[in-house]
């Protein structure tokens, strides 16, 4: 029956014959390597069905592993977001606290060169108006600050206590326009008035026009004011120009940046007996 | 019968065909008569006993012959099966279509026999083609008287007898 059926299939039957000649050829010659072509052909074909079956079977380990298996993913991955988010808030934690131990280093550095009592303090606020330029502190009578003690960073001049309270102090700082400082050019050891001029720069007053003056003189506080030390870095000289009066107009760029205040040292020495080496910031 | 028939004639044609080994144009036998027969048998039976016929005349061609068994079992094989083929679609009962055939089987013996042994490197065929036009000249040319032959004996000897009883 089955060979009635091969009979009425000449194609079948063609393909049968044709797969048996060849293997009947490749049983009987060698390939360029010397090894039977049987062999070579039988090994080559079924690795091609093994490449095969393996890519097959990836497939579905990747599908498994990629995809089904991902059930529980999600929710993984909703956990390590998490953790994620409180690992960098955490990292800015540690960011900040180590930026307040450099900040803190620069304080007790500078509180050691002045020679100075001083108290640190931390800026909890800043103005509530914007017509005033001033800060508050962390600390107040209770820690014995008075009104016109002078306030200080390792960048220069800040400003000084205009309202202590028992726990906090109002800071007027130096840039308010009802400011004012005793200052002297270091170059030439010209004197002067710095005032604030409410725009975040300030102004050197009463420097005689034939005092020599230039764009990038480093000022300092002089000490004839009675409120800040002698010595302590006001700001840089940014513009010369011919006043009215006999009198430069000078602009002076504050060394303080008082957007990025966060801590100061008040400086508790009555200004009688402060002694600051001149030059010493 | 027709069976007993087929392979009488296949083992006649090899009989025949080893008494002409000698005669050979450039390295090819010059005529081909168990091409001829498988030809013939596809001509008459259909592609599948052509088939059978070409695999089995070709494998034992191959054994007495050939280095390696196998490649011209092949080629007669597809030789019997496209004639085969061949007869069904077309009307082949003329001498010059059956010419044609046998012109068109012997190019494809001798492509696929040629062209295998090319192929696995066994053998080589500097310029063939006067030798293949050669042998299927004379397939051509055997093949067509042999088939007429063949097919007007029966009849002439049938004549012969039916003469013979009204004589009497």
């Amino acid at each position: 029956m089955a060979l009635a059926d091969i009979r009425h299939r000449p194609g079948v039957l063609l393909g049968a014959a044709i797969l048996l000649h060849v293997v009947l050829i490749s049983a009987q010659v060698n390939t360029a390597s010397g090894l039977p072509m049987l062999q070579v052909v039988t090994f080559g074909s079924f690795s091609e069905v093994q490449r095969g079956t393996m890519s097959t079977v990836d497939g579905v380990r990747n599908l498994w592993s990629g995809y089904i298996a991902l059930q529980g993913v999600h929710r993984e991955n909703d956990a390590l977001k998490q953790e994620l988010q409180t690992l960098q808030v955490r990292v800015q934690e540690e960011r900040a606290e180590a930026q307040r131990t450099v900040s803190l280093r620069q304080l007790l550095e500078l509180r050691e060169r002045a020679n100075l009592d001083t108290t640190a303090a931390e800026v909890i606020a800043a103005a509530a108006s914007p017509e005033f330029r001033t800060v508050t502190i962390d600390k107040g009578t209770g820690e014995g600050l008075q009104t016109d003690m002078a306030v200080i960073s390792p960048a220069g001049v800040v400003g000084r206590v205009i309202l202590p309270a028992r726990r906090a102090s109002k800071v007027q700082l130096l840039i308010d326009r009802n400011a004012a400082a005793g200052a002297l050019i270091e170059r030439t050891r010209v004197q002067g008035v710095v005032e604030g001029v409410g725009d975040g720069s300030l102004r050197m007053e009463y420097v005689p026009g034939t005092s020599d003056v230039k764009p990038g003189d480093l000022v300092v506080t002089s000490g004839i004011d009675g409120i800040y030390p002698k010595g302590f870095v006001i700001g840089t000289i940014e513009q010369v120009e011919r006043g009215n009066g006999g009198y430069h107009e000078i602009t002076v760029r504050p060394a303080v940046d008082f957007t990025r205040l966060e801590e100061v040292l008040v400086v508790r020495t009555p200004p009688a007996s402060r002694e600051v080496p001149e030059g010493e910031s | 019968m027709k069976t007993a028939a087929a392979a009488a004639a296949i083992v006649v044609a090899l009989a025949l065909q080893t008494t002409l080994a000698g005669l050979v144009i450039r390295g090819t036998a010059a005529i081909d008569l168990v091409l001829i027969v498988v030809v013939y048998i596809a001509l008459k039976s259909g592609p599948t006993t052509g088939l059978v016929a070409g695999t089995v005349a070709g494998l034992i061609q191959d054994a007495l012959s050939n280095p390696i068994l196998g490649i011209g079992g092949l080629a007669k094989t597809m030789v019997g099966f496209v004639s085969g083929v061949l007869a069904t679609q077309f009307i082949l009962n003329g001498p010059l279509p059956r010419f044609v055939l046998l012109l068109t089987a012997t190019g494809l013996h001798a492509a696929i026999f040629m062209g295998l042994y090319v192929l696995l490197g066994l053998r080589e065929f500097p310029d063939p083609m006067p030798a293949v036009i050669g042998q299927a000249l004379g397939n051509g040319f055997v093949g067509v008287v042999g088939f007429q032959l063949f097919e007007w004996l029966p009849g002439f000897v049938d004549r012969r007898r039916a003469g013979r009883f009204l004589k009497r």
